[in-house]
């Protein structure tokens, strides 16, 4: 399967060229980046690990995609996402936010069904991956 | 007599000379402002019309009552203090009328709308009336709730920025079965969308009852979630004939896991503000689907506008609401639209005859309502979606997803294909409301679904002159 979350999942894989103009249309609006990666990609994850602190003072395309690929070389089968912020006020959240690197295989996710009385269910979405610990469930 | 004897003498004396026509007034920043425009009967002034609107919806009756000299009637009588023409509208004037905060009860739009909507419309005077728009001060929306969640708080709940949110009405709207209609809302799901939604009529009725209709469209969103692994909703419409109902409709949502519900118009404006203070206290997004709007807001001379009740909608407390799509089936002006749009995004508004905007307006940070655009849309659009609505708006292909030669799924993924091509565009610095399709048709080099959608609906257009517009327009419609 494919995580279709994020700005652009539904398209081919961002080229670092793709990347780059989408950083820059981000740091023309004044929305400083951040990257971040996890190997948990359940729906309602919110807190991926930080790759670095948000990069408030970087106001350069080129350096953001340094970052990316940093950590692309330090977790090459996690996701990992490039995030825009927008603090100004009124807004004050995420502006954009696009996956960058994927695992090679993405196993998904299992619905967990409990069955309860009158026809009742409680659905579970259950990420395959986290069966494993942390840093050992996306493996080459 | 004196000029005072005059004014409380027994019998009828024009409402003008009442008191509720002030041209010296200044209107003051707590006071709540509309502008009406009136159609005077013939031999009306106009000045009189206006002060009859505020009168009627103040304190005035039809003839002088001794009474009022018990009250400081001053402070409560509505004051009309401007009277224009309307340029181009013979017999027409927009008149501005203000109202003292005293007049309102704290936190309610039925009696803000009791006062300042419940006699006046069939005044004999006037021969129509219409309320065009309302300022309401910082100090009376304070009172209110405002949106259960609104638009950074659902996207940050959805864990989805940067494009606008996709969705899709089950067709047909009446006559499915559960089970199939569950059908509709996975494969939309599956497919790409955000949301499915109910329609306006799917309550509880023969062929379908909402208990299990909610219990198949639960299973169809949490299935297309595992699939996809991203958050899905399905607007379970939890309009009844009692609020005993809803409510009890509305608990069993929210067992189900549902994250969002709906409600109609029709269910009336203290069953929504109810509704609203229960999505917020169980984490739920609440839609609206304006359901009979058109029936007072669609005629230009009588009536009220489309973005008055945006606003009230927006105080009692709603999460999404239909404001119009500019390009599609219905309804919708784009000047007057993108006024909508303003109505119930941002939070400081000036006043703008383009967009219809009579009024300043400050909501002082009250969260900004999700416009959705539903009715007669398709992928092959996309840039003047994108163009008109912007990025915080649910866009709601029905027919646009459903009718899809491939199937539904393939519907939802062409037209998620196309807002993301949009986006990606956009961002990018590509003029993409001159280059539209072009860029439409390079994203559906791989994208087999959306090529058959443009293929299928790329020409399809609703070209009907709009009848509700703004009184200025920078350049003729264009739809």
């Amino acid at each position: 399967m494919r995580i279709t979350q994020g700005t652009f999942s539904y398209l081919p894989e961002l080229t670092d060229d793709e990347i780059r103009l989408q950083v820059r249309y981000a740091l023309n609006h004044g929305w400083p980046l951040s990257v971040e990666f996890t190997d948990d990609p359940h729906p309602r994850n919110h807190y991926w690990d930080m790759w670095g602190l948000p990069m408030f003072d970087l106001k350069d395309a080129a350096g953001v995609l340094y970052e990316v690929n940093e950590c692309r070389h330090a977790y090459p089968n996690h996701y990992i996402r490039v995030n825009a912020y927008d603090a100004s006020l009124g807004r004050q959240t995420t502006a954009l936010s696009f996956i960058v690197n994927r695992p090679a295989e993405e196993p998904g996710f299992r619905l967990d069904r409990h069955e309860t009385t009158d026809r009742r269910l409680r659905y579970t979405t259950h990420p395959y991956a986290i069966e494993r610990p942390k840093g050992d469930r996306y493996r080459a | 007599m004196t000029a005072e004897t005059e004014r409380w003498g027994p019998g009828v004396i024009p409402y003008a000379e009442m008191g509720y026509w002030q041209p010296d007034y200044q209107p003051k920043p707590t006071d709540v402002l509309a502008a009406f425009r009136v159609t005077p009967q013939d031999g009306v002034p106009p000045e009189e019309a206006g002060a009859a609107v505020a009168g009627e919806s103040s304190t005035a009756t039809w003839t002088v009552v001794w009474t009022d000299r018990l009250t400081t009637y001053e402070h409560y009588q509505g004051k009309c203090y401007r009277v224009e023409p309307v340029p181009g509208q013979d017999g027409q004037f927009i008149a501005y009328i203000a109202y003292d905060l005293d007049l309102f009860e704290e936190g309610s739009i039925a009696n803000l709308t009791s006062s300042i909507i419940g006699n006046v419309f069939g005044f004999k005077a006037l021969r129509a009336l219409r309320l065009e728009d309302m300022r309401i001060p910082p100090h009376y929306t304070k009172t209110f709730q405002g949106p259960a969640h609104g638009i950074v708080m659902e996207r940050e709940y959805l864990n989805k920025h940067g494009r606008p949110l996709l969705g899709a009405t089950v067709k047909p709207k009446l006559g499915l079965s559960a089970r199939n209609y569950g059908r509709v809302v996975y494969e939309a799901l599956r497919g790409g969308l955000d949301f499915t939604k109910d329609d306006e009529n799917i309550n509880s009725q023969p062929f379908m009852r909402w208990r299990d209709r909610y219990l198949h469209c639960m299973e169809a969103v949490n299935r297309a979630q595992a699939e996809t692994g991203e958050i899905k909703g399905h607007y379970l419409n939890l309009t009844a004939g009692t609020m005993e109902e809803i409510y009890e409709r509305a608990e069993f949502a929210k067992e189900l896991g549902s994250i969002i519900v709906m409600i109609d118009l029709t269910i009336g404006y203290t069953a929504i503000q109810s509704m609203a203070k229960w999505a917020r206290a169980n984490g739920m997004l609440l839609h609206l689907h304006r359901a009979g709007h058109s029936t007072y807001s669609r005629q230009k001379n009588h009536g009220v506008n489309f973005r008055v009740i945006a606003k009230w909608m927006r105080l009692a407390g709603v999460d999404h609401i239909h404001a119009g799509t500019v390009v599609g089936k219905l309804e919708g002006d784009p000047g007057s639209v993108a006024g909508y749009y303003d109505v119930l995004r941002v939070n400081q508004a000036q006043p703008d005859p383009l967009k219809g905007l009579y009024f300043e307006q400050d909501w002082a940070s009250m969260p900004g309502v999700m416009p959705v655009a539903s009715g007669g849309i398709h992928a092959g659009q996309m840039h003047q979606l994108l163009h008109y609505l912007g990025e915080d708006v649910v866009l709601q292909f029905g027919g646009g997803t459903i009718g899809h030669p491939m199937g539904i799924a393939a519907g939802a993924t062409a037209n998620r294909v196309a807002v993301e091509a949009m986006i990606k565009a956009r961002n990018e610095g590509r003029n993409y409301l001159a280059e539209g399709p072009d860029i439409l048709r390079t994203a559906a080099k791989h994208s087999r679904e959306l090529d058959i959608a443009l293929t299928t609906w790329g020409d399809v257009s609703f070209t009907y002159e709009s009848t509700d517009t703004p009184d200025v327009v920078e350049t003729p419609t264009v739809v």
